[in-house]
C-alpha cells in the first residue's frame, strides 16, 4: 500500500528576482512500512523533497500525496530528524524525548496526568539506543553521537507513522555513524515505520533501505531506482559482502554518470 | 601559583584596582595641592559619607525604589513588545523604526515635558527610568525570537505545533539569556534615568541632593552623592548578575561543565 507518493512535483525557490528550480520532476511512491533512501550528488533537490513531504514547503506544480491525502501545509504528527540535532539546550534529555508528547494528540492532553508513563516509555526508548544512563544530562553534556540518538528517540517517541531523516549521521564520524546505522535499523525493525532518508552516503543507504532513489544534478528528478534485497539485520560485516558492495558500486556509477553529465 | 591562590587573586582584583584607583586620585589631589571645591580627596569624601550618612541614606532610598519600580515596568513592558515584535515580522516591521527614533531622542529632553504633565515629585524619576531602560530589553528580547534556529521550528511545526506553542516551547526559554543580559545594562540605565529626573527638575533623591550640594559649593558632598550612586548601581547589578546565573544555567554551559 502506498503510504508516501509524489506525482511530478517541481519547486521553484523565489529569492527576490533570481528563482531557482530546485526540484524539476519527484515522481516516487513509498509503501506504507517501507523505508526509502534517497541519494545524490550535493545541492540536488534532497532535502526539499522532504520538505514537500512534510508540507513545511508547498510544490509549484505536481502533488504530494501523504496517507491518502494532499499535502497542503504541515502535516501533524510526524518524525523528523536532521543533521544538527536540534535539541534544546535548557531541557534535560529526557525532557527533549518528550517534547512531541507536549504537542501531539492525544498525549498532549493526557501529558500532565499520565507523565509517569510518558517518562517510563522514553526511558524504554533511550535504553534501546544505550541512553538509559544520561536521562538527566543536559544535551551540550553529550557527545555528537549521543545527542543524535536523543534526537532519534525524540522523533520516534509519539510512534509517527512517517519518519523523514535529513542526513541524521552526517555530522558524526564514521565508527560512531556506523554504530548508528545499527540503532536506527534495530528501531526500524521494532516499531516498521515509514521511513524516509536523505543522505549523500551510500553504504548507509543501502545498509538501511529497501529501495534507494538516485536523483540528478540540480534541478533534481529520480533517474534510477534500487530495490535492495539484502536479509535482515544487516551488519556491518555485511556492507563487506560482495551483494553489498555491488549494489553500492552501480548507485556510485549512475551519480559519477550524473556529475560528468 | 595554586590555583586556589589564583582564586583568591581573581576575587582580589576588582578591590585592588579600586584601591589603586583612590590611590591616585588622593595623591594627585596632595601633590598638585587641589582645592576641595575642585575636586576633593577621597578621604574627604568618605569623611563626608560617613558624617552625613543618615541623610545620604534617606535620599537614596527614593532613587532606589523609583528606579526599580521604573526598571520593573521596564521588564514587564520590554517582555511583552520584545515578543510582539520577535514573534510578528508584521508588528517588527511597524514598530522597530519607532523605537529606534524613540530611543535616539536624549531622555533629558523629556523630563521637562514630563514635569509639565505630572508635576516634580517621585512620578517623573520613575517614568525616566522606565523610558530609558526598556529599550535594550526590547531588543534583546526580540533577538533572542528572532534568531531560533529554522530547523527547531520546523521540527515543532511537523509535529502540529501552533504559533503559540513554538513561542512557548522554544521562543521564551530561548530567549531568556537574552533577557537576563539586558536586565543588567537595563538597571545601570534606569539609575541614570532617573537620577537625571532628579537633577534637572527634582525635589528629591540623590540627584537632587547633589545638585543642592553643588550648588552650596560643596564638592565633597556631590561627590559623597556620586559614590552613593555608584554603590547603589554595582549592587543592583550584582543581583540582576546572580538571578541570571540562576534562571539561565544551560547558557553558561561552558563554566558548569568544569
Amino acid at each position: 500500500m502506498t503510504f508516501v507518493e509524489l506525482k511530478a512535483v517541481s519547486l521553484t525557490y523565489r529569492l527576490g528576482k533570481e528563482t531557482t528550480l530546485a526540484l524539476a520532476d519527484g515522481t516516487m511512491a513509498v509503501d506504507k512500512g517501507e523505508f526509502v533512501a534517497v541519494v545524490g550528488p550535493s545541492g540536488c533537490g534532497k532535502s526539499t523533497i522532504m520538505k514537500l513531504v512534510t508540507g513545511l514547503l508547498q510544490a509549484t506544480s505536481g502533488e504530494v500525496v501523504v496517507a491518502g491525502q494532499r499535502v497542503t501545509r504541515p502535516i501533524k504528527g510526524v518524525g523528523m530528524a536532521f543533521q544538527n540535532p536540534t535539541l534544546m539546550p535548557w531541557r534535560r534529555t529526557i525532557d527533549n524525548v518528550l517534547l512531541p508528547m507536549e504537542i501531539v494528540e492525544p498525549h498532549k492532553r493526557r501529558f500532565r496526568r499520565h507523565r509517569a508513563e510518558y517518562v517510563a516509555r522514553a526511558m524504554a526508548l533511550l535504553e534501546t539506543v544505550g541512553l538509559a544512563d544520561f536521562a538527566d544530562k543536559y544535551p551540550w553534556q553529550l557527545s555528537g553521537g549521543m545527542q543524535q540518538r536523543s534526537n532519534l528517540c525524540r522523533a520516534l517517541i509519539h510512534e509517527p507513522e512517517l519518519l523523514m531523516l535529513d542526513e541524521p549521521f552526517g555530522a558524526l564520524d564514521a565508527f560512531t555513524r556506523e554504530e548508528l546505522w545499527g540503532v536506527m535499523q534495530a528501531l526500524w525493525l521494532e516499531k516498521r515505520f515509514t521511513g524516509v532518508l536523505v543522505t549523500h552516503d551510500l553504504r548507509e543507504a543501502v545498509y538501511l533501505a529497501d529501495t534507494v532513489h538516485v536523483m540528478s544534478r540540480r534541478p533534481g528528478r529520480i533517474v534510477m531506482v534500487k530495490q535492495v534485497d539484502l536479509p535482515r539485520p544487516r551488519t556491518l560485516a555485511s556492507t563487506f559482502e560482495p551483494a553489498f558492495v555491488d549494489i553500492v558500486h552501480e548507485l556510485r556509477d549512475r551519480i559519477h554518470h550524473e556529475h560528468a553529465a | 601559583m595554586s590555583g586556589h591562590g589564583r582564586d583568591a587573586v581573581r576575587i582580589a582584583m576588582p578591590w585592588l584596582a579600586m584601591a589603586l584607583f583612590l590611590l591616585v586620585w588622593e595623591l594627585v589631589c596632595v601633590v598638585f595641592d587641589l582645592p576641595e571645591i575642585v575636586l576633593p580627596r577621597p578621604t574627604r569624601v568618605f569623611e563626608v559619607f560617613f558624617q552625613r550618612l543618615d541623610i545620604l541614606i534617606a535620599f537614596c532610598w527614593d532613587t532606589l525604589w523609583t528606579t526599580v519600580l521604573g526598571f520593573l515596568i521596564a521588564i514587564v513592558g520590554g517582555v511583552v513588545l520584545g515578543v510582539l515584535i520577535g514573534a510578528s515580522p508584521l508588528i517588527y516591521s511597524g514598530l522597530y523604526p519607532l523605537l529606534i527614533a524613540f530611543n535616539a531622542v536624549p531622555k533629558v529632553a523629556i523630563v521637562p515635558i514630563l514635569m509639565i504633565w505630572v508635576g516634580v515629585g517621585a512620578l517623573p524619576a520613575v517614568i525616566t527610568a522606565f523610558v530609558i531602560s526598556f529599550f535594550p530589553i526590547v531588543v534583546n528580547v526580540a533577538t533572542g525570537l528572532a534568531t531560533i534556529e529554522p530547523e527547531m521550528i520546523d521540527v515543532l511545526n511537523s509535529l502540529g505545533a501552533s504559533r503559540f506553542e513554538i513561542l512557548r516551547k522554544v521562543g521564551l526559554p530561548r530567549a531568556m539569556p537574552y533577557l537576563f543580559a539586558s536586565l543588567k545594562v537595563a538597571i545601570t540605565l534606569a539609575f541614570i534615568g532617573s537620577v537625571i529626573s532628579e537633577t534637572v527638575g527634582g525635589n528629591r533623591g540623590i540627584g537632587f541632593l547633589m545638585l543642592s550640594a553643588g550648588a552650596r559649593n560643596d564638592a565633597a558632598t556631590t561627590f559623597a552623592g556620586l559614590f552613593a550612586i555608584a554603590i547603589m548601581g554595582v549592587a543592583m547589578y550584582a543581583i540582576c548578575a546572580l538571578v541570571e546565573s540562576r534562571m539561565t544555567r544551560w547558557a553558561f554551559r561552558g563554566q558548569l561543565v568544569s
